[in-house]
């Protein structure tokens, strides 16, 4: 059972990932550099928050073409999974293995803040713990985090129940504005077609540790670690 | 480059004839052009504290926890359990009047190299800043900008800004400020220090390219701001958030692995300030070769390269055999890293272009033989008699309820989630007091122990009395941090003033000053650093005096944190030192008259110094709920913030010779409010006697309303409708 967190220039949040991986499950992740064109068989990998290049350009528009994404898109292919949170989740987009893009906010404003997510769906070894509907606490920390797809595509997420989660109110109800970001249909992640990528605008590792406040993104840790072959 | 004046070569550098003849006597002829330009910088207000020198030596500095005070990058205090923290704030106003976003971002940036050249690696950000009236458009349009700019420098750097305050007054209207703390955490045996020793040394210059921005921007903050300042905005540095991560992690990198024997980060005045003052620490000498430096554009002069202030540059001290080492660590991270000179024996600071010596100036002359100046001080009519006055206007207003409502609102007590949900305060996963609170507090690495951490100044009470105020500014950092359970340990400032040469500014200066350090003195909080911004004017009008303090603490079990929310129904609130008929510079007097005015509130260094200890041992101990620190708005607004921050209310009900007016917005200062369990109260009440504190019982939490009774008189409201007010008026207030 390996796990690699990913290390490009600019990525900040790849220690809080590690730290967070191994808080909840024990499991000592690697950090990999993103010139990197030789990994093992990594069962999980991680394209962690930050800034990657600076993101001056598009987010994610020069990580796409780091040297590491190829054995990325490699690992994908051979099953591992793939958990890409915000500018990771934006690198996936830009790389093509998940679909859509991230926009500016809708206020245009960068936003950190607690908001709550719906579960949408249980089927995949992201969110195995979850229950469906199940609403949880977990900050965001992002300018651009406006999820947008085309419509062929959304249909065709929403006939694979491929739509991970979704801005909710607090009460759990899903609407126009309950995504702060103004995520087309209140998205706040997807899954692709094999279900072993996740790609979320939303930080599971910053609400993992009762000290920091809650621990709604723990389970999201334990059942990658369960999909691992690990004991949940 | 600019034609010397042959008559006052000395002018277009900002120095006076006076300090022109030192320079003279000192160098024993004439200085030529660039030397001129050296002096000119180094001898600035800016980098060589010529005005405030003096009075900066009364701070008490040194305390068991000091590793390291004034004079290096940042101080640098102890936590226990091997741990240290090295924490510096430092002022970027003239910048941020002129260009906001790049202002205010370039001054985060300035913060924390300061704070990795020390050898610790950045772990959380805090900012004071300063606005004019926030009904103009341009008070809007600098906001916007500045708070952009901190975001876009820290979110992106990925050093979460925990904490910070805002004041809104119209003598901010020209000239905000914008004060950035960096705090950072070492092993307390790894403090790493600016000094060029080791005769045959390389000097390494890494990082960013030098261009063109930023020449001279010391001297131009040495200066004060007019409406011609559009044309100054070449002298504002442009930031690069990502070039900063990449040296951050470099820089870290070549600490660890011991190749480096001085480091030095490039702030003010560029190379000038870090070579000579890298030199000047050391004794040593320190010689550059100019044509190495790492050029943006290729054809600029040596006054350039020298005065450019390009950011994420730093400057290395380095043993010749180690150099390739470095250049590989660089060079992984894309980063440049070149040796530009050599560490001599002969003291002076050397400047050589292709061989041939250009400036040559011991270099002590350009940082110990910085004139220094004990202004003439008068105290201003003003200060006499603004506390003469009718403050009865509270009282007047009589319905209290709508009073609160309106102080919750304001543009000084709103919520400032507005501004801090632009920035992430969260990366790094230590934040465990988010901002909102007195203080951030922050858990730290394999140890049980938190730090707490506080910036705070009061602008209007040093204006009304500075030296009450400096005291007072003091005091409030202290219970910030106190309230959390943490022991106050030392603390840095940015001292904000207008001209020094104006007596009456210079008398606030040193007033406020005295206050301060005998506050840190009562306390036990000495001054590890800081640093100095006068000159804050726009058109001829001053700013209020602000001598913003950041205040460092130590918490020793996290587990025992306490927090402002109140916690449960049925808890009792009880309220810790004296309420006095004090309205004096209180936001409620101003909020109804628009008048800053009467006698700022008294303290008793000694009580707050037990009530300090009162609360570190009764976190300790599990006695507290939660606590809150009474200040701006009063009793009202902080038992109004204790229930928002929870959603419980409260039956407050309690009588005093106060007038109600007083009792529920005067801002009484050594005041902390407390909930406890009943079970707690009589191991509560002993621990206060012990400690000498006043303590008056005042009701219990519970219930969706707050209600508040004094002599009768009643304040009731739900807590809901208030957090509503309180929670939307800022983003409203500030939209452009």
């Amino acid at each position: 059972m390996k796990a690699a967190v990913i290390v490009f220039p600019g990525s900040n949040c790849d220690q809080d990932c590690a730290r967070s991986l191994k808080a909840t499950t024990g499991l000592k992740a690697d950090l990999v550099w993103h010139k990197e064109s030789s990994l093992p068989d990594y069962d999980l990998v991680i394209l962690p928050g930050g800034f990657a290049h600076g993101d001056y350009l598009r987010c994610g528009a020069i990580a796409r073409f780091s040297p590491v994404l190829a054995e990325v898109r490699r690992l994908a292919q051979r099953g591992s999974l793939i958990l890409g949170i915000c500018n990771g989740f934006q690198i996936l987009c830009e790389a093509q293995l998940l679909p859509g893009a991230l926009l500016r906010n809708r206020k245009l404003k960068y936003l950190c803040q607690d908001v709550f997510l719906r579960v949408e769906t249980e089927r995949s070894p992201f969110t195995s713990l979850y229950q469906k509907a199940q609403i949880l606490r977990i900050p965001i920390s992002h300018g651009e985090g406006g999820y947008s797809v085309n419509p062929k595509e959304l249909q065709k997420l929403k006939d694979q129940d491929r739509v991970a989660f979704r801005y909710a109110h607090a009460d759990g109800l899903v609407d126009d504005t309950s995504a702060p970001n103004g995520s087309l249909e209140a998205i706040a992640g997807v899954l692709n077609e094999k279900r072993n990528i996740l790609g979320l605008m939303p930080h599971p590792e910053r609400l993992a540790e009762p000290e920091l406040g809650g621990v709604d993104g723990r389970p999201l840790f334990e059942a990658v670690f369960a999909a691992m072959g690990g004991a949940a | 480059m600019a034609e010397s004046n042959l008559a006052q070569p000395f002018k277009e550098h900002n120095l006076t004839e006076a300090e022109y003849q030192k320079i003279l006597t000192l160098m024993g002829r004439e200085p030529n052009y660039l030397e001129l330009a050296l002096f000119g910088v180094m001898w600035s207000e800016h980098c060589g504290y010529k005005n405030s020198k003096a009075q900066l030596k009364k701070f008490p500095t040194t305390g068991p926890q000091v590793l390291q005070g004034p004079g290096e990058n940042a101080g640098v205090v102890d936590l226990g359990d091997g741990l240290a923290c090295a924490f510096k704030m430092e002022s970027h106003n003239h910048p941020s009047a002129i260009e906001p976003f790049q202002g205010a971002a370039t001054g985060v940036g300035g913060i924390i190299r300061d704070i990795f050249a020390m050898g610790a690696r950045p772990i959380a950000s805090l900012d004071s800043l300063r606005f004019g009236d926030l009904s103009q458009t341009k008070t809007r349009h600098l906001l916007d900008g500045v708070v952009d700019g901190i975001g876009g420098y820290g979110n992106c750097i990925g050093i979460p800004t925990v904490g910070g305050e805002i004041f809104f007054h119209p003598s901010f209207q020209g000239n905000p400020l914008v004060n950035a703390m960096c705090v950072g955490l070492l092993k307390s045996d790894r403090v790493f220090k600016g000094s060029a020793v080791g005769l045959g040394n390389i000097v390494m210059l890494v990082g960013a390219q030098t261009g063109r921005d930023g020449i001279k921007g010391a001297s131009f903050a040495s200066e004060e701001l007019s409406d011609q300042d559009p044309d100054k905005r070449p002298n504002v540095q442009v930031g690069d958030p990502f070039m900063e991560k990449l040296l951050l992690e470099a820089t870290l990198e070549i600490l660890d692995a011991d190749l480096v024997v001085g480091l030095q980060d490039l702030g003010a005045a560029g190379l000038t300030s870090s070579g000579a003052e890298m030199a000047g620490r050391s004794g040593n000498g320190i010689t550059l070769n100019l044509e190495k430096a790492p050029l943006r554009e290729p054809d600029l002069t040596p006054w350039e390269i020298m005065l450019s202030e390009s950011q994420e540059r730093m400057l290395l001290v380095v043993e010749p055999e180690k150099v390739a080492a470095i250049e590989r660590i660089f060079d992984k991270w894309d980063l440049l890293a070149v040796a530009v000179g050599l560490v001599t024996d002969d003291g002076h600071f050397t400047l050589k272009l292709r061989g041939e010596v250009i400036a040559t100036i011991p270099a002590a002359y350009l940082t110990e033989e910085v004139p220094i100046y004990l202004r003439e001080q008068k105290e201003p009519a003003y200060h006499a008699e603004r506390k003469k006055a009718d403050l009865a206007a509270v009282n007047q207003y009589g319905d209290f309820t709508d009073l609160l409502y309106k102080l919750l609102a304001s543009p000084n007590l709103c919520s400032r989630a507005y501004v801090y949900e632009r920035y992430d305060h969260m990366v790094g996963l230590n934040t465990v007091i988010r901002p909102g609170g007195d203080a951030a507090l922050l858990r730290l690495p394999d140890s049980k122990k938190g730090l707490a951490l506080t910036v705070d100044a009061d602008s209007r009470q040093v204006f009304l009395d500075p030296y009450q105020g400096g005291v007072l500014a003091v005091v409030e950092a202290a219970l910030n941090v106190a309230v959390t359970g943490a022991r106050p340990l030392a603390l840095t400032n940015c001292l904000n003033f207008g001209n020094p040469e104006d007596p009456e500014i210079y008398w606030q200066f040193v007033k406020a000053t005295d206050g301060l350090a005998e506050a840190a003195r009562a306390l036990e909080t000495p001054v590890t650093g800081g640093n100095v911004s006068f000159y804050n004017e726009h058109n001829g009008a001053a700013i209020y005096p602000t001598p913003t303090i950041g205040m460092v603490g130590s918490l020793e079990d996290l587990e025992r944190r306490v927090t402002i929310a109140f916690k449960e129904p049925g808890d009792l609130i009880y309220l810790l030192g004296q309420s006095r008929e004090e309205l004096g510079a209180s936001e409620a007097h101003y909020l109804l008259t628009k008048r800053d005015e009467g006698p700022v509130p008294q303290v008793d260094l000694n009580q707050v110094k037990a009530l300090c200890r009162f609360l570190e041992q009764a976190a300790q101990k599990g006695l507290l709920r939660s606590a809150h620190d009474c200040s701006a708005g009063g009793l009202a607004v902080a038992i109004a913030e204790s229930a928002m921050a929870s959603d419980l209310g409260g039956v407050l009900n309690w009588r005093s010779s106060l007038s109600s007016g007083a009792a529920f917005f005067g801002e009484s200062a050594g005041r902390v409010l407390v909930t406890l369990k009943e079970d707690h109260l009589t191991s509560f009440l002993a621990l206060a006697k012990t400690w000498n504190q006043t303590t008056t019982e005042l009701g219990r939490v519970g219930g969706p309303d707050l209600s508040i009774t004094h002599n009768e008189v009643t304040i009731k409201a739900p807590v809901a409708s208030l957090k509503k007010a309180w929670r939307e008026a800022l983003a409203d207030l500030a939209a452009i």
